[in-house]
C-alpha cells in the first residue's frame, strides 16, 4: 500500500515536472502548445543518447537533458512558435499538431519505433525497506530529484524579480508591458525553462512511463489533464493535479487490473463537472 | 415594398439552390464507380472518410466547436454496429443504424461537458473522451481488444452481399454517403442552420434575439456525432473487420486537417478534400509511412504560418465562382 | 397595475465593488423613460441584469408582473424584453435581412425548424423586409452587415431589437458612435415607436434624452438618486451634483 503511493507520487512528480511548462506558458500568452511532448521526447532521447551512446554518466546526462530540451525549445519559439502566438486557438491546435507530426515521424525514421531504455547508474537500481514498504531506489530519487525543482520554481515564482515579473505578465500583460516588463523576453525564457523541465521530465521518466516516438502523442491527454484541471494561474494547481493524476493511475493499473487509465479519465470527468475552470481556478478563467 | 419582399424571397432562394457543378460533382461521384471497377473498396473508404469528416464539418465549419477527439463516435458507431451484428441481428442496414444511434447517444451526453469551459477545456475533454473509449475498447474482453472483432453481415436488403470486389460496400457507402449529405444540406439552409450560424459569430447576440444557443449547440453536436457513427458502422459492415485503429487520434487529426484544408463551413470542402487526401495517401505511403504522416505535419505548419484564412478563401472564393458552394 | 418592467433590491457585486446597489426601477406602460448617470453608474450592468446577462446577488425582477428573475436569456427575450448593444454586436457574415428574418421567426418558435428552407415561410421574410425599411435599410437587406457603415449597421442593431415585438425595450446608448448627421435616424426610430413598447433609453446625449423621455431616472453608484419628469431632474440640485462639469445640454 505503501509502496502504491510512493509509486503514485513518484509518477505525479514526473507529470508535474512534465506538464508545468505547458502551464505556465499557457497561463501566460494563452497559448495551446500541443506539442509540448516533442520536447519532452527530445530531452528523453538526448539523454538516452548521452548515457548508451556516449557513455556519459547517468547524473550528468540529467542537466544535459534539460539544457538539449531548453536550446530546442529556445530555437522552435523564436523561429516557428512567435508567427503564431495572436491566432485562433485552432489555429494553435493545427500548428502544434503539425509539428507532432514532423517530430514523431522524423524520430520514427531515423531512429527507429522501439522503446528507449536509459542504463541506470547501480545505485539507482537498489531497492530498499524503508517504514515497511518496498520502495525502489530510482522511485526515490526520481520524487527528491522533482521536490526540489518544484521547490526552487516556487521559491523563484513568489522571491525572484524574474518571477514577479512572470507573475505580473501572467496576470495582464498589456499592464506589465505598460510597465515595462519585456513580456516576449519573458515568455522566450519561461518556454525555455519549461521545455528543459519537459526534457528533464521526459528522461527521468524514461523508466517508467516508456520513452517511444508515440511518447508525444500518447501523453498530450495526461498533460492536457494536469494544465486543465490543475489551471495555470498557479504552480500548486498543476502540482496537485499530477499528483492525484499519478496516484490514481497507479492505484488503479494495481487494484483494478482490467481498466488501466479509464480511472483517471473518469476522475478527471467528474472534477471537470463539479469545477470546470480547474481545482485551483481564478474567478474568471480565459 | 411586394418588390423588396420578392427580393427578400430571391435572396433566400438563390442561396440554396443547386448549382450546376453540385449536380456535376455527384455524376462524376456515381461514374467513379464504372470508371475504376477495380478500385471499389478504395472507393468505399474514400466514402466513409467523406462521410466522417463531413461529420466534423457540421460542428467545426458550422458551429465552431473544435474537437480532438470526433474519432471516439466513429469508434463507438463501429464497434456498436459489431456487437449488434455479432450479438443480436446480422443485417447490415440495422447495424448502421445502431451504430448511429449509440454515437449519438454518446455524443448527446458528452455535450454537455464540451458546450462548458474554454477552448482548452473542450480540447481536452475531446481528447479525453477518445482516449478512455480506446482504453476502454482495449481493455474490455468482449471488445476483441488489440485483436479487433470480425464480423459476418448479413446481405443489403436480403438481395446484395459484400462481394469480394467491394461494389456492394461501395454503393451502399455512396449512397448512405449521399442521403445524409442531403439532410446536411436541407439542415444548413434552414431556419435552424442560420440559427447556428448566428450562434457561431455571436453568441451574445443570438441570445438577445432569443435563441435558445445551449440547446441548438447541443442539437447539431448530436448529429455530428450521429454522422460520425454511421461512418463508422459503415466501416465495420463493409470490411467486417472493427479494432482499436478505429479509435486511434491520428483519424480524428486526419480529418481536421483534410477539413481545414478543403475548406471548413463549405459542405463539400470535406468531400473534396477527403478524395485529394485519400488519393495523395495512398501515392505516397508506398514510399515509406512515416514520409505520409511527416509532410501532413509540414503542410499544416506552413499553411497555419501562411494564414490559414487568407488561405481557406481560395478554396471558398473557388468554390463560389464555380457554384460549388453547399452552403 | 402592474408596471410594464419592475426591479426591486436588485443588488450585484463585484469583488470589493457595488456595482447595483438594491435597485428599485419601475417602468410604466407606454413609457418613455430615461437612464442616466455619470459614467461607471452601472447602467449597464443593470440592463445586462435585467436581460440575464449576469446574475444579482440579490433581488427580483418583474416583466408586466411576471417574476423573470430566474429567466435565461433567451426565455426573456420570448416574454417581451429585448435590448440593443452599446457597443454594435452583430452577425458580421450575415446580412441584415438573415439577421432580422432570424429574429423574427425565432420570436415565432420557427427559429428551431430544419426540414424547411429558410425564407420558406413567405409572412417572416415580410415582416423582415417591413421592418428593415423602418429603420431605413431597405436598401441594404442584403448585404453582408460586415460592409455597412457603422452608422447603418446600428440601424440593423435596433432592427434586432424590434423583431422581438417587445414589451419593453431596452436602449443602451443607441446613437453611441454614430457620426452626428445620422443621429437623426435613430432619434426619428425611437420617437416613433408604438406606445405599445415601453422604452427605457440610456443616454449620454442629454439633446435626445430631454427630447424624447418623459421620465427620467437618474443613477450613481449603482444606486438610483432621483426618478421624475425632466423639469424636475434638470432642477435637482443632487443630480447637477452626479454630474459635477458636466451641462445638462451636451
Amino acid at each position: 500500500m505503501l509502496t502504491i503511493l510512493f509509486d503514485g507520487i513518484a509518477y505525479g512528480m514526473v507529470l508535474f515536472i512534465l506538464a508545468v511548462g505547458l502551464s505556465v506558458t499557457l497561463g501566460l500568452m494563452n497559448f495551446i502548445n500541443l506539442a509540448h511532448g516533442v520536447f519532452a521526447m527530445a530531452g528523453g532521447y538526448a539523454g538516452a543518447m548521452l548515457v548508451n551512446r556516449a557513455g556519459v554518466p547517468f547524473l550528468l546526462a540529467l542537466p544535459l537533458a534539460f539544457l538539449a530540451a531548453a536550446l530546442l525549445g529556445v530555437l522552435v519559439e523564436r523561429t516557428l512558435y512567435v508567427h503564431v502566438y495572436r491566432r485562433s486557438h485552432l489555429d494553435q491546435v493545427l500548428f502544434t499538431i503539425g509539428l507532432v507530426f514532423m517530430a514523431v515521424a522524423a524520430v520514427d525514421y531515423f531512429i527507429g519505433s522501439s522503446q528507449q531504455f536509459i542504463a541506470l547508474p547501480d545505485f539507482l537500481r537498489a531497492r530498499l525497506e524503508i517504514l515497511g514498504g518496498n520502495i525502489g531506489a530510482y522511485r526515490l530519487f526520481v520524487v527528491a530529484v522533482c521536490a526540489v525543482i518544484a521547490t526552487l520554481l516556487q521559491v523563484g515564482l513568489s522571491s525572484s524579480r524574474f518571477g514577479a515579473r512572470l507573475r505580473a505578465a501572467v496576470d495582464n500583460g498589456r499592464v506589465a508591458r505598460g510597465l515595462g516588463i519585456n513580456v516576449g523576453r519573458i515568455f522566450t525564457a519561461t518556454f525555455a525553462v519549461g521545455s528543459g523541465l519537459a526534457g528533464l521530465g521526459g528522461m527521468l521518466g524514461a523508466e517508467f512511463l516508456g520513452l517511444d516516438p508515440s511518447f508525444p502523442l500518447k501523453f498530450l491527454v495526461y498533460f492536457l489533464i494536469v494544465v486543465t484541471v490543475g489551471g495555470t494561474s498557479s504552480l500548486t494547481g498543476p502540482f496537485l493535479a499530477a499528483i492525484i493524476l499519478g496516484i490514481a493511475d497507479v492505484a488503479g493499473k494495481y487494484y483494478l487490473p482490467g481498466t488501466g487509465p479509464f480511472i483517471i479519465y473518469a476522475v478527471m470527468v467528474v472534477i471537470l463537472i463539479v469545477r470546470p475552470y480547474g481545482l485551483v481556478a481564478r474567478s474568471e478563467a480565459r | 415594398m411586394s418588390a423588396a419582399v420578392e427580393a427578400g424571397f430571391a435572396h433566400f432562394r438563390r442561396r440554396a439552390a443547386w448549382r450546376p457543378l453540385e449536380y456535376a460533382f455527384w455524376i462524376a461521384v456515381v461514374a467513379s464507380l464504372l470508371v475504376f471497377p477495380r478500385r471499389l473498396s478504395f472507393i468505399n473508404e474514400v466514402a466513409i472518410l467523406g462521410l466522417f469528416v463531413l461529420s466534423l464539418d457540421l460542428i467545426l465549419g458550422f458551429a465552431g466547436i473544435v474537437s480532438l477527439g470526433h474519432v471516439a463516435f466513429f469508434g463507438v458507431g463501429a464497434y456498436a454496429a459489431a456487437l449488434f451484428g455479432l450479438a443480436v441481428f446480422a443485417d447490415p442496414l440495422v447495424g448502421v443504424l445502431v451504430g448511429g444511434a449509440t454515437a449519438a447517444l454518446v455524443g448527446f451526453a458528452s455535450s454537455f461537458l464540451i458546450l462548458r469551459g474554454s477552448d482548452l477545456t473542450r480540447l481536452m475533454i475531446t481528447l479525453g473522451v477518445a482516449s478512455l473509449l480506446y482504453e476502454l475498447a482495449n481493455r474490455l474482453s468482449w471488445t476483441g481488444g488489440a485483436n479487433g472483432l470480425n464480423l459476418a453481415p448479413d446481405p443489403v436488403f436480403g438481395i446484395w452481399s459484400f462481394d469480394l470486389f467491394g461494389r456492394t460496400a461501395a454503393i451502399a457507402s455512396l449512397a448512405v454517403l449521399f442521403l445524409l449529405f442531403l439532410l446536411a444540406r436541407r439542415i444548413v439552409h434552414s431556419p435552424f442552420g442560420l440559427s447556428l450560424r448566428a450562434v457561431t459569430e455571436n453568441r451574445l447576440r443570438a441570445g438577445a434575439i432569443g435563441i435558445p444557443t445551449h440547446r441548438r449547440l447541443v442539437a447539431i453536436y448530436t448529429v455530428s456525432a450521429a454522422y460520425a457513427g454511421i461512418a463508422g458502422a459503415l466501416l465495420a459492415e463493409t470490411t467486417q473487420f472493427v479494432s482499436l485503429d478505429l479509435l486511434a487520434f491520428h483519424r480524428s487529426a486526419d480529418a481536421l486537417v483534410v477539413l481545414v484544408l478543403g475548406g471548413a463551413g463549405t459542405l463539400y470542402g470535406g468531400l473534396v478534400g477527403a478524395i485529394v487526401f485519400r488519393v495523395l495517401q495512398d501515392v505516397v505511403s508506398d514510399l515509406t509511412p512515416q514520409y505520409w504522416e511527416f509532410w501532413v505535419g509540414v503542410v499544416l505548419v506552413l499553411v497555419v504560418l501562411a494564414g490559414r484564412e487568407r488561405l481557406a478563401r481560395i478554396p471558398a472564393n473557388l468554390y463560389r465562382r464555380l457554384g460549388l458552394e453547399g452552403a | 397595475m402592474a408596471a410594464a418592467l419592475e426591479t426591486v433590491g436588485l443588488t450585484r457585486r463585484f469583488g470589493g465593488i457595488v456595482a447595483a446597489n438594491a435597485i428599485a426601477l419601475r417602468v410604466e406602460e407606454g413609457a418613455r423613460q430615461a437612464l442616466i448617470g455619470p459614467n461607471g453608474a452601472g447602467k449597464t450592468t443593470l440592463i445586462n441584469l435585467l436581460t440575464g446577462v449576469l446574475r444579482p446577488d440579490a433581488g427580483r425582477i418583474a416583466l408586466a408582473g411576471r417574476d423573470i428573475s430566474a429567466m435565461p436569456r433567451h426565455r426573456r427575450v420570448k416574454a417581451g424584453l429585448a435590448r440593443t448593444f452599446q457597443i454594435n454586436q452583430l452577425f458580421p457574415q450575415l446580412t441584415p435581412l438573415d439577421a432580422v428574418y432570424l429574429a423574427v421567426a425565432e420570436r415565432d418558435g420557427a427559429g428551431a425548424r430544419w426540414w424547411r428552407r429558410s425564407g420558406d415561410d413567405r409572412q417572416h421574410v415580410a415582416e423582415a423586409e417591413a421592418l428593415l425599411a423602418t429603420v431605413g435599410l431597405a436598401d441594404a437587406a442584403t448585404t453582408p452587415v460586415h460592409v455597412l457603415p457603422y452608422g447603418r449597421q446600428r440601424l440593423v442593431e435596433i432592427a434586432l431589437a424590434l423583431a422581438a415585438r417587445p414589451r419593453v425595450l431596452l436602449l443602451d446608448e443607441p446613437a453611441a458612435g454614430v457620426p452626428e448627421g445620422e443621429r437623426e435616424d435613430i432619434l426619428r426610430i425611437v420617437s416613433a415607436l408604438p406606445r405599445e413598447v415601453s422604452v427605457l433609453l440610456i443616454e449620454h446625449d442629454m439633446d435626445l434624452v430631454f427630447s424624447f423621455a418623459e421620465r427620467i431616472t437618474v443613477l450613481v453608484d449603482g444606486a438610483v438618486i432621483a426618478d421624475g419628469p425632466p423639469a424636475e431632474i434638470a432642477a435637482d440640485r443632487r443630480v447637477r451634483a452626479a454630474y459635477l462639469g458636466e451641462e445638462p445640454h451636451g
